[in-house]
């Protein structure tokens, strides 16, 4: 199959097409407006339904209840228009409605700015509304992993009847890579959850309010099960392990940049590997723990301020050094950069 | 065989069409590549640039800070850019804009003057400055074949710009026969 030179946020859209997606409801925000272009003129010729709503409230809210009916549905926006919407995340969270959310973050807080960061590692992974709830949360670093990631974001979503976002930004969003537009084989998962009109069978009812003793308590136990339950989907891309002494770690499109620094380091006989999460929700805590039994130290890198190395951290409890290499939103880095922590790392001693 | 390239110039001059179709014609010369546009609140008038990577192999990082080549549109671009290219890089400038005698100050360097709007006007077409830049980029580096890159216009050009793939293509053959016809001059050290 012949390539084609995409966007990032191109690849997105067409990932959301290539999985069936029939609904799209959404409010322009840079950098992320491709999606929305793109399925808006795709979509209706497809018997799907493209609206830009008059807020980002508004589009959450029509994606919450377009969910509710059992078609494939999804929204994107970038990191305040992200934060408007969190209010009916936590509800999609709560009555499990498959719904793909995608963010192609920019820096923060508040306006902050139009460049790529990951400032909202932890908004996505900790969950951006009220409550105890999660997204399933899948980074993307290339072109082509957007498109499957994306498609692959719809299953997992009705598989587990759970909000699944996709955590990206400005740099994959703007960027071009051939991409390979491989035929997606959506998933079928029952729908008998699903509001279709209850002609011929018994009312259905989807509902976050739970007043009876015990009621909210068993519920949220349900949904903790469930996110325990979507370890299994943990994928990782490791990279150079074997005989490493340090491992560099960091997600989405900045992993490119620390790939290439990996690269760098080996190249001059540097014990580095590389470790990408691209499940940043549930964490690949146990991917990190046996590097860490085996005595490595972790260099993590981000666009931000330092939030993902918390979860290393947490991940493999004290037992071995992690250090944190943060840079906040302005100018991207250079491989060279991370290269020099590198050597930094590995010549001075253990702490 | 890497290949890292950063286009510069102004808002208009056609830069991150340039970009584009370099690596249009990469990728169906069958290399890896990928394609970064500066990105930012950008001024009308003001710089633009993006950079290339064209490879035979896996490429980790779409940010370059030390380019092997670049393609020069203007004066701005010129001393921002030619700093950080490689010892021993490539640098295609437009001479209709950016005198030579800028290159003096880089040593180690080779340079290759074009004067690509002087070419594009030649044939007509006061804006395509930027096809004449790339034909000689394309000539001097010898990194995709001319024919991928013709082969890639068609491909980007919309059904509703298809008139414009014969300007394109004449002012991009006016760049590549200008690095052939002055093979032995064109690049300065």
């Amino acid at each position: 199959m012949k390539p084609i030179l995409v966007k990032g946020s191109e690849a997105i859209a067409l990932g959301a097409l290539a999985a069936g997606c029939r609904c799209y409801f959404g409010y322009p925000i840079t950098p992320q407006n491709e999606i929305p272009e793109l399925l808006a003129r795709e979509l209706p010729k497809r018997g799907g339904v493209f609206l830009q709503a008059e807020s980002e409230l508004a589009a959450a809210n029509m994606l919450l209840g377009a969910a509710s009916t059992g078609v494939r549905a999804m929204t994107s926006s970038s990191s305040p228009g992200i934060s408007l919407m969190a209010e009916a995340f936590s509800y999609m969270a709560a009555l499990e409605l498959p719904a793909v959310v995608v963010n192609v973050a920019r820096g923060g807080p508040g306006l902050g700015g139009i460049e790529a960061s990951q400032g909202d590692y932890f908004q996505a992974t900790k969950g951006a509304g009220h409550g105890d709830y999660h997204f399933l949360v899948l980074s993307p670093a290339s072109i082509q992993e957007a498109y499957e990631l994306t498609a692959r974001a719809f299953d997992l979503a009705e598989k587990y009847r759970q909000p699944v976002m996709i955590l990206t930004d400005a740099l994959l969003g703007q960027m071009k890579e051939p991409l390979i537009l491989r035929k997606i084989k959506p998933r079928k998962y029952p729908k008998d959850w699903a509001l279709t009109g209850a002609k011929g069978r018994p009312g259905r009812v989807l509902r976050s309010l739970f007043l009876g003793p015990g009621e909210l308590r068993s519920r949220n136990e349900l949904l903790q099960k469930k996110y325990r339950a979507m370890r299994r989907e943990v994928r990782v891309e490791s990279y150079l392990l074997e005989g490493a002494e340090l491992v560099v770690s960091a997600f989405g499109s900045l992993a490119r940049i620390v790939k290439e620094a990996v690269n760098l380091a080996r190249e001059k006989g540097y014990p580095v590997g590389f470790l990408r999460p691209i499940t940043l929700f549930p964490f690949p805590e146990r991917e990190f723990r046996k590097l860490a039994e085996a005595g490595v130290r972790f260099l993590v890198v981000e666009l931000n301020c330092g939030q993902m190395v918390e979860d290393v951290r947490l991940s493999i409890c004290g037992s071995t050094e992690v250090r944190s290499l943060p840079f906040p939103p302005s100018d991207l880095p250079a491989p060279e950069d991370i290269y020099r922590e590198i050597k930094r790392c590995l010549r001075s001693p253990r702490r | 065989m890497k290949f890292e390239v950063i286009l510069a110039g102004f808002g208009g001059q056609g830069i991150l069409f340039a970009g584009n179709l370099l690596a249009q014609a990469g990728m169906e010369a069958g290399l890896q590549v990928t394609f970064l546009p500066v990105y930012g609140p950008e001024m009308r008038g003001g710089t633009c640039n993006c950079t290339v990577v064209l490879s035979d192999r896996e490429i980790a990082s779409p940010v370059v800070t030390r380019p092997k080549a670049l393609l020069i549109m203007n004066r701005p671009s010129f001393e921002k850019f030619v700093p950080c290219l490689v010892r021993g890089g490539l640098a295609v400038v437009n001479r209709s804009l950016i005198p030579e005698e800028c290159a003096v100050e880089f040593p180690g360097r080779r340079f290759l003057f074009v004067p690509a709007d002087d070419l594009a006007e030649e044939e007509g077409h006061p804006g395509l400055g930027n096809m004449a830049a790339l034909g000689a980029l394309v000539a001097a580096s010898g990194v995709v074949p001319p024919e991928k890159v013709l082969s890639g216009l068609k491909g980007l050009l919309p059904p509703e710009r298809k008139h414009l793939f014969e300007p394109n293509r004449k002012v991009f053959r006016r760049g590549y026969e200008f690095v052939e016809r002055n093979s032995s001059t064109a690049v300065r050290r």
